[in-house]
């Protein structure tokens, strides 16, 4: 079980992993998420799930080499081998799957996705534009080589924005600029669904409330066993304490105290820098 | 005469040493020793601690087998009642219990029953310690396969109790855990010094599945499998549910989410499930420079000494005093000798925080003992104007926890109780039929022998069910 079947560097950074899961692949809807812990001594590592074959078994993973063990998880494990756990899928899925189709027909979402949270993106875009919903996805990295999932997304959602901070493909400029040009021209979003670092997740509220669009992020706090019994993801939002992993991870953007959950992300920075330091050493 | 000598004491780690290393505190009687506390039962007519025990073992009946220097006889004794003996040996409290029944016990000291349960299974599974030269073969008895099919959700007390009485009987027994060790509690909750993994739990386990039960390890029922795709899929013919009490409580106060405030669920998952205790596993944790643990109980004790051993000065804060702090005497005892310091009638109003966000320190306000409350205890009531400041970079809460609402939201016609846990009768039946429950997923937190004998309560539901239909 867990076999790495597929591993595909999508960029120098980032890495695309396909790993059978027979039962995360049944049950996995859009907006969840899983746990990875790679080898007896790993973390559990909390991922998105960027695609699931229910057929195959498999699900598909993305993730970013930042800390010792993403880069653990990617560099020492090859096709063929075995993660020890993949649990999930965990997390409520996104509130659209519940929707009626005539409301979805009603909807015009745009999606504002960042980095590594552009992989996530792809299943809840590809879940509304096969159910009726207009989609429009932004997508933004700092440069034209960061950008990961464009073919993916490109056929699904009516329109794509790539967007670069350099200028090197696509507007420049952050994806919030971009939307808000887009707004400006007279599109009409019903809902905005933004995904990316806690950052960009924070600046793209702060537009779309302004622009009086209704905004929900995914929260990637860090959390231990993602069923609720550590609490270490409890997240403020509209003054209430929530669990990431069980209250979400999908919440209203304009509720949540962004500069306290930034801070809480940075809670094992030294912990967390020392292990890279002396990873391979 | 036998009962005129005094309670066999037990040889422990010296706590100057144990307070630095995770090894195992207390070290288990030898042959020799248990054989002589052995000596001390008196084998009353009617044995008062048989009552105080939730699964009812024959305990003067072990005893004696003991005296006689027959270990694996008493082992059979034991395993009739108990699949956990030597985690029950280790962290019942005996004194409530058993022991706190024993005759002796009125005048002088009971007999240590938990110790002599602990060494009869520690003799089984061949820990040197006890004499013993080599693990002994099981002693449960297993009925031929009966055809039928269960599914247990949770691999702690209650399931693993539940699915060895089952297996026991015939059935072909599933557990689903959602983490990926077995064991729940005893896994991620109970530190290795007062629990060994792998010496005790796992071995433990092993018996479980020496029996036939298959163990499911990264199955969260709810999100990964529902339990009606269970029943209705997989060909299960009843569940049960088993899922403890895993939520976490908070204190509402201003500052519980500054960085450096944990919940003790957290602090020990990552210290025992993920051994962030040992430098070649990944797992960070951070016990601070000065550590404060608020709450009185077990789990506060296993907080309080676990950030002691990873070099934190350590305080347990307690809104009530001495007499109802309510964890295990022993481990009170025992996290003293270590040197917890212990600010008692005392309760936090506010964390403080530095401007980036990390803790300094903790508002805390003195409490006296008011009127008993509708559950008996004397209720804290503050005194106006003792507040004072206790200084600390971490601040770990171990308030107690809820039970899981997953289940029950994922599955149509599971009644919740108002304190949130499932609605179960006294056998195990829920709002359902064909679906059973028990431990702390009904309870709320509670101890480990209780979540055991409602999993066999369960059990024995689960097999009138199956059979009637």
């Amino acid at each position: 079980m867990f076999q790495i079947l597929e591993k595909t560097m999508l960029c120098p950074t980032i890495a695309e992993i396909v790993v059978e899961a027979p039962r995360v692949a049944k049950a996995a809807l859009p907006g969840q998420f899983l746990i990875i812990r790679d080898e007896e001594k790993g973390e559990r590592i909390p991922l998105t799930i960027s695609d699931s074959d229910p057929a195959r078994g498999t699900v598909t993973i993305v993730i970013q080499l930042i800390g010792a063990s993403s880069h653990n998880m990617v560099e020492r494990f090859s096709v063929g081998d075995s993660y020890a756990d993949v649990v999930g899928p965990l997390g409520n899925p996104s509130d659209f799957v519940t929707m009626a189709p005539e409301e979805l027909a009603r909807q015009r979402y745009v999606f504002i996705a960042g980095g590594l949270g552009t992989a996530p993106v792809y299943p809840q875009a590809k879940w509304l534009y096969e159910h009726g919903a207009a989609v429009d996805v932004i997508i933004g990295a700092r440069t034209q080589d960061l950008l990961i999932y464009t073919d993916k997304l490109a056929s699904a959602c009516d329109n794509l924005y790539l967007c670069t901070d350099d200028g090197s493909v696509g507007f420049k400029g952050v994806g919030t600029a971009k939307l808000e040009a887009l707004v400006a021209e007279g599109v009409k979003y019903t809902r905005c669904v933004a995904i990316g670092p806690m950052i960009m997740m924070k600046f793209a509220t702060l537009t779309c409330v302004k622009l009086g669009i209704p905004v929900i992020v995914s929260m990637n706090s860090l959390m231990v066993d993602g069923t609720g019994m550590c609490g270490a993801c409890r997240v403020s939002v509209g003054g209430k304490t929530r669990f990431s992993c069980v209250d979400g991870p999908e919440f209203d953007g304009a509720l949540i105290d962004w500069d306290e959950a930034m801070r809480r992300s940075r809670q094992y920075k030294p912990e967390e820098t020392a292990a890279m330091d002396s990873y391979g050493k | 005469m036998a009962n005129r000598i005094p309670r066999v004491p037990v040889r422990e780690q010296d706590p100057k040493v144990r307070a630095h290393n995770f090894e195992e505190v207390s070290f288990g009687y030898n042959k020799e020793e248990a054989m002589l506390e052995a000596s001390r039962c008196l084998h009353c007519k009617n044995p008062l601690c048989v009552t105080g025990c939730p699964v009812n073992i024959n305990i003067p009946d072990f005893i004696a087998e003991v005296l006689a220097g027959n270990f694996d006889a008493a082992a059979g004794v034991i395993a009739r009642d108990s699949s956990l003996p030597a985690v029950c040996g280790r962290v019942c409290p005996q004194e409530t219990q058993c022991e706190g029944k024993c005759i002796l016990g009125v005048k002088g000291e009971p007999v240590a029953i938990g110790k002599l349960e602990r060494f009869v299974a520690d003799w089984q599974h061949g820990v040197p310690g006890t004499g013993a030269s080599a693990p002994a073969a099981s002693k449960a008895v297993v009925a031929p396969a009966n055809g039928h099919k269960v599914a247990v959700i949770g691999s702690g007390p209650a399931g693993l109790a539940c699915a060895s009485d089952l297996a026991k009987w015939g059935y072909e027994v599933h557990v689903f855990e959602a983490l990926h060790k077995a064991g729940g509690v005893l896994a991620y909750g109970i530190p290795e010094f007062r629990l060994p993994k792998d010496d005790v739990l796992q071995k433990e386990i092993d018996e479980v599945t020496a029996l036939g039960v298959k163990i499911e390890t990264d199955v969260v029922v709810g999100r990964t499998a529902l339990i009606d795709s269970l029943l209705d899929d997989e060909g299960y013919e009843a569940v049960f549910v088993g899922t403890g009490a895993g939520l976490p409580r908070f204190m509402g106060i201003p500052g519980e989410n500054l960085n450096g405030v944990f919940s003790a669920n957290e602090f020990l998952t990552r210290n025992n499930l993920m051994k962030a205790f040992r430098s070649d596993y990944r797992t960070p944790i951070h016990a601070g420079v000065k550590c404060c643990v608020v709450g009185g109980g077990n789990v506060a004790m296993d907080a309080a000494r676990t950030a002691l051993r990873l070099g934190a000065e350590t305080t347990i804060v307690y809104r009530r005093g001495e007499s109802e702090l309510p964890a295990r005497k022993e481990e009170v005892h025992h996290a003293r000798e270590e040197g917890i310091r212990f600010e008692l009638l005392t309760n936090p109003v506010e964390i403080i925080g530095d401007e980036n966000g990390c803790v300094t320190g903790m508002k805390c306000i003195r409490m006296e003992l008011g009127e008993p409350d509708a559950s008996g205890r004397r209720s804290p009531v503050e005194i106006p104007g003792s507040e004072f400041m206790v200084e600390c970079d971490t601040v770990i809460m171990a308030l107690g926890t809820s039970p899981n609402p997953l289940i029950a939201q994922t599955t149509p016609g599971l009644e919740r109780s108002k304190r949130g846990g499932l609605v179960a009768d006294e056998a195990g039946a829920t709002t359902r039929p064909g679906i059973f429950a028990g431990g702390d997923a009904v309870t709320g937190a509670a101890t480990v022998i209780l979540a055991m004998g409602a999993g066999r309560k369960a059990a024995t539901a689960i097999d009138e069910y199956i059979k009637g239909r």
